[in-house]
């Protein structure tokens, strides 16, 4: 394949980018559409002390379950962890920080970070003590609503189905889920894809993820990993 | 939960006639999942699942499995004619702009009043809420499927939650084992009874007082 935005890049060279302490935000939701072989490298790479931002821990061998499971993350923030068991037992035993925050306004949250939004409001869990922890409030026409500050992230790490050499993303059925929303809140984003096919050939009309907002794209061998229901 | 699948099926079978046709329902992990069993055939639903589908199906069974669609338990589903995806924002889009009809849960404690905890027991779970707070805050129906005890014989259905709530006021109907309630700004109403139970048993393993309604089915 010609690369002819130098964006295509091996596994290694992209691990050049990552560093210890970084914050990583990861698309996925139960390790279904997280990136396996980035999530590998960042193991091999021996990376920790980092904040992960994403859906969900996955499980413990699944998706980004397995940095959590290694004790790579200091810090989480996430909707739930209930499929990943040591995640549970490393924020009960303190040794890893865990914010939770509702599903669909994590989504919404990361998606502002993505498209330059600094905060958005919301009225979910306003009756909660976790979710209103640390958060202003504000007032709009007689009613309250929680202030939910945007994420973004040092490194946004997706995967897709397919890209071409400009980065331009389309993804499988449900792995879709969280990935077109991280990939636009990295500073950088580096997306795994199963296929790069050549300029030209996808329809401009089912792109789901427009290259502007990928930065490298590494080519995939697939997940490695056993799913919970085999 | 330590439920025979005769029991399992039979609150499923109960909460599967609250699906009309044309719904948009939404359906968590455990029991609400066996809800699709018992519909009649050829009834129009989409079942919407938070993970992006809307119009998921039946598990595709072995061997054909996708491992890129599945619910947002993780495990694989199929899609009906009509089905689409899309990503975690519009999901919940779909949600908190009031489309979707009816989530169908699991839970903790739910109180008198209607509130719900399902989501954390301090010190001891900690799954997170995922996208329950939304849904239960902003499904037009929210109805409970659960054990009328816990495992050491509480009840589920209590006055106050003394789990921290996931949402208040915010569901319409339990179903258990024994019986099915109502929950109105009148408070909750038994409406139903699971044969062989009584309304005597059924009090006393209920952790608050509720109203019998005027006419009480019992389902065999």
């Amino acid at each position: 394949m010609e690369n002819t935005y130098n964006k295509i890049l091996e596994i290694d060279e992209a691990m050049k980018h990552f560093r210890d302490g970084m914050i990583i935000m990861f698309g996925g939701f139960g390790g279904i559409g997280t990136p396996p072989a980035l999530i590998d490298g960042i193991l091999d790479n021996g990376f920790k002390d980092l904040t992960l931002i994403g859906n969900d821990s996955g499980f413990p061998h699944i998706g980004i379950g397995k940095v959590v499971s290694q004790g790579r993350a200091k810090k989480m923030i996430a909707s739930h962890i209930g499929s990943n068991p040591i995640a549970g037992q490393l924020m009960t035993d303190g040794k890893m920080e865990v914010e939770f925050s509702p599903q669909g306004i994590l989504a919404e949250r990361i998606r502002a970070g993505g498209v330059g939004i600094p905060a958005i409001l919301s009225d979910i869990g306003l009756d909660n003590d976790i979710v209103t922890s640390n958060k202003e409030t504000c007032n709009l026409s007689g009613k309250k609503y929680l202030v939910e500050t945007a994420l973004t992230a040092e490194i946004s790490i997706v995967f897709a189905k397919k890209a071409d050499p400009y980065g331009n993303l389309i993804y499988d059925k449900s792995a879709r889920n969280t990935n077109p929303l991280v990939a636009m809140a990295g500073d950088m984003t580096i997306a795994e894809v199963e296929e790069i096919v050549p300029l030209g050939s996808l329809d401009p009309d089912e792109i789901i993820t427009p290259g502007v907002f990928v930065d490298y794209i590494v080519p995939s061998k697939g997940v490695n990993w056993k799913w919970a229901w085999e | 939960m330590g439920m025979g699948v005769e029991i399992r099926d039979r609150i499923a079978k109960r909460a599967a006639e609250e699906i009309k046709n044309g719904m948009i329902v939404n359906l968590g992990i455990g029991i609400p999942s066996l809800v699709p069993n018992h519909l009649p055939d050829g009834t129009k639903v989409m079942f919407h699942a938070e993970n992006g589908i809307t119009g998921m199906g039946p598990s595709p069974g072995k061997g054909k499995e996708d491992e890129n669609l599945c619910n947002a338990g993780g495990f694989p589903v199929s899609v009906v004619k009509g089905a689409s995806y899309c990503d975690s924002t519009i999901a919940f889009g779909m949600i908190r702009r009031g489309r979707v009809d009816m989530t169908i849960l699991g839970s903790l404690q739910v109180s008198e009043k209607g509130d719900l905890a399902n989501w954390i027991v301090p010190g001891k779970k900690v799954p997170g809420m995922g996208g329950a707070m939304e849904l239960a805050q902003k499904a037009k129906k929210v109805i409970v499927l659960m054990n009328q005890t816990d495992k050491y014989g509480n009840s589920k259905i209590v006055n106050e939650c003394s789990l921290p709530l996931t949402s208040a006021r915010c569901v319409d109907m339990i179903i258990t084992e024994m019986a099915v309630f109502q929950i109105t700004n009148r408070g909750l109403t038994l409406t139903e009874l699971f044969a062989p139970h009584s309304i005597h048993a059924v009090r006393a393993k209920t952790g608050c007082n509720f109203t019998i309604a005027g006419n009480v089915r019992v389902i065999n």
